[in-house]
């Protein structure tokens, strides 16, 4: 516009990284101190669910969301390698092309029996099934009223699409109520809510709030991502759990936890479904999972149906780490355990990096939960439990935590 | 509602947000000036939205840089819900 000023922009030159200087700083301030880098630890060797060599050490994993310990589980080794053999290493390809084998319509079979639900979709992440689906089934003009302490997944979701996004207050059934009501007549409403929020380990209430928002019209999709195979009588989730799986229009799910490998789904009984496979691109632009991989899953998944015993032991675990946690003065992110992740709530990054680092030279791994990821801006030590945990090691894992806790200063 | 009473209801409503007491002109911006967390955003929006019956969608607030910006979004939705 200012044609007769000479032309500086060219030489001046915007370095397009200098907006991740605060996390640079953060980091380098954090390092620092000294302290093992918390978000970048190798695990050298795995020998079990439970267990690994992390920075050359024997350590305990307590931050894996290997909730049934299916990764070793020597049925899902089995299939594995059998489908490896048979179909090879990779599909090279769309699933609507030539990616999709046997196996992906065995695990998507499995899925409809796990659920027992009409469809299943089987994505490359959980990631990519929340990206796909809520971006694709929410569009202009539609509105999606999500609580506010959602996924990234569910989040990037909601950009990608082109509905009017609404969140609410975590948790709070009042504060969805209001903003139902206030959405115009005749707008197409999706409620997007988590079983299991995995920064607390909380629940949702989600029988009061499927029913307001199937009061308000709404279509519900509930992300089961950290309760699948552990809660509710045959492992479906928080909404088993609660008796409303049948109001409960889309379950968004991942294999990266309970199932031990990767992958992502959502099951639905709407009799348009199908449509989905063409219409949703983080389905159809990138290529089907591995052989190996969609075998592993459905015989995971099988066997997690069955899995009541494990699912007992679980609760068990999850029950005696809180009260431990608590006695030994420990601040929760939940009153009484409500799922298999117990959050311990550190007064700051500094501390909960220091009793981080403790508790692995102690040999003990967590999740270090830090902000922006987390809510109020809490750093959060993250535990999550596995059914193979013994009564030992959990107890083994307490010891671990009142050293550490006394001599970082926590407690 | 005109914009004046749109703008005297939403001063109101601010007050306990603004701790560290800046006079707020209509150029006052939310990150800079005022000093918003995510949480505090929400927190806002949710007693403005109660105040005057209305959604202000995450589309919309990202629109939204300062206060000027914001009584005009709340005067037009209170008028034009949609
Ligand atoms: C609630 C929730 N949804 C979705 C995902 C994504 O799962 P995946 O690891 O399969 O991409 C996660 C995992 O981090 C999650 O916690």
């Amino acid at each position: 516009m200012q044609a007769d000023q000479p032309e500086t922009r060219e030489a001046a030159g915007t370095d397009l990284f200098s907006k991740f200087d605060p996390i640079i700083q953060m980091r380098e301030k954090l390092l620092g101190t000294g302290i093992e880098d918390p978000f970048s630890l190798v695990m050298e060797r795995v020998l079990s669910p439970t267990r690994a060599v992390c920075n050359g050490r024997e350590t305990i994993l307590l931050g894996t969301y290997n909730y049934m310990g299916m990764t070793f589980d020597p049925d899902v080794i089995e299939a594995g390698k059998q489908a490896l053999a048979d179909f090879g290493a990779g599909t090279t390809g769309s699933r609507v092309l030539n990616g999709t084998y046997q196996g992906h319509k065995d695990v998507e079979q499995a899925l409809c029996d796990f659920y027992d639900m009409d469809h299943a979709m089987v994505f490359s992440t959980g990631y990519q099934a929340n990206l796909g689906i809520i971006s694709t089934i929410a569009g202009k003009g539609d509105y999606i009223v999500l609580d506010i302490d959602s996924h990234a997944s569910i989040y990037d979701g909601c950009k990608m699409g082109d509905a009017e996004i609404v969140p609410f207050k975590h948790n709070d059934i009042e504060a969805m109520e209001k903003r139902l009501k206030r959405i115009p007549d005749g707008a197409g409403i999706l409620v997007v809510l988590e079983g299991v929020y995995s920064m607390l380990g909380d629940v949702a209430p989600l029988k009061e709030m499927v029913a307001v928002a199937k009061k308000h019209g709404a279509m519900v999709l509930v992300d089961e991502a950290h309760s699948m195979g552990f809660i509710g009588e045959n492992g479906r989730g928080v909404a088993e759990q609660a008796g409303v799986m049948d109001d409960v229009d889309f379950i968004i799910g991942t294999f990266s936890k309970s199932v031990g490998t990767v992958g992502g789904f959502c099951v639905s009984n709407h009799p348009k479904f199908e449509i989905m496979r063409l219409v949703c691109r983080p389905y159809t632009f990138t290529a089907s999972l591995p052989p190996s991989v969609v075998a592993t899953a459905c015989t995971s998944i099988r066997k997690l149906g069955q899995a009541s015993n494990k699912r007992a032991h679980l609760w068990e675990n999850s029950k005696r780490l809180h009260g431990g946690l608590k006695d030994l003065g420990f601040t929760l992110g939940t009153e009484t355990p409500e799922s298999a992740i117990i959050a311990v709530i550190m007064p700051d990054l500094e501390k909960g990096a220091a009793m981080w680092e403790a508790l692995l030279k102690g040999g003990l791994y967590v999740n270090l939960a830090r902000p922006p990821a987390t809510p109020a801006n809490m750093t959060l030590l993250r535990c999550s439990l596995c059914a193979e945990h013994s009564e030992s090691e959990v107890e083994e894992i307490l010891e671990i935590f009142e050293n550490a806790g006394k001599s970082v200063g926590i407690i | 509602m005109d914009r004046a009473e749109v703008d005297r209801r939403i001063r109101k409503l601010i007050e306990p947000f603004n701790k560290k007491g800046v006079t707020i002109t209509d150029e006052t911006t939310f990150a800079n000036d005022l000093e918003f967390d995510s949480l505090t955003v929400m927190d806002f929006v949710a007693e403005i939205e109660d105040e005057f019956d209305i959604i202000i969608s995450m589309n919309q607030q990202a629109e939204i840089e300062n206060y000027g910006q914001l009584v005009d979004a709340v005067y037009k939705l209170q008028v034009d819900p949609s």
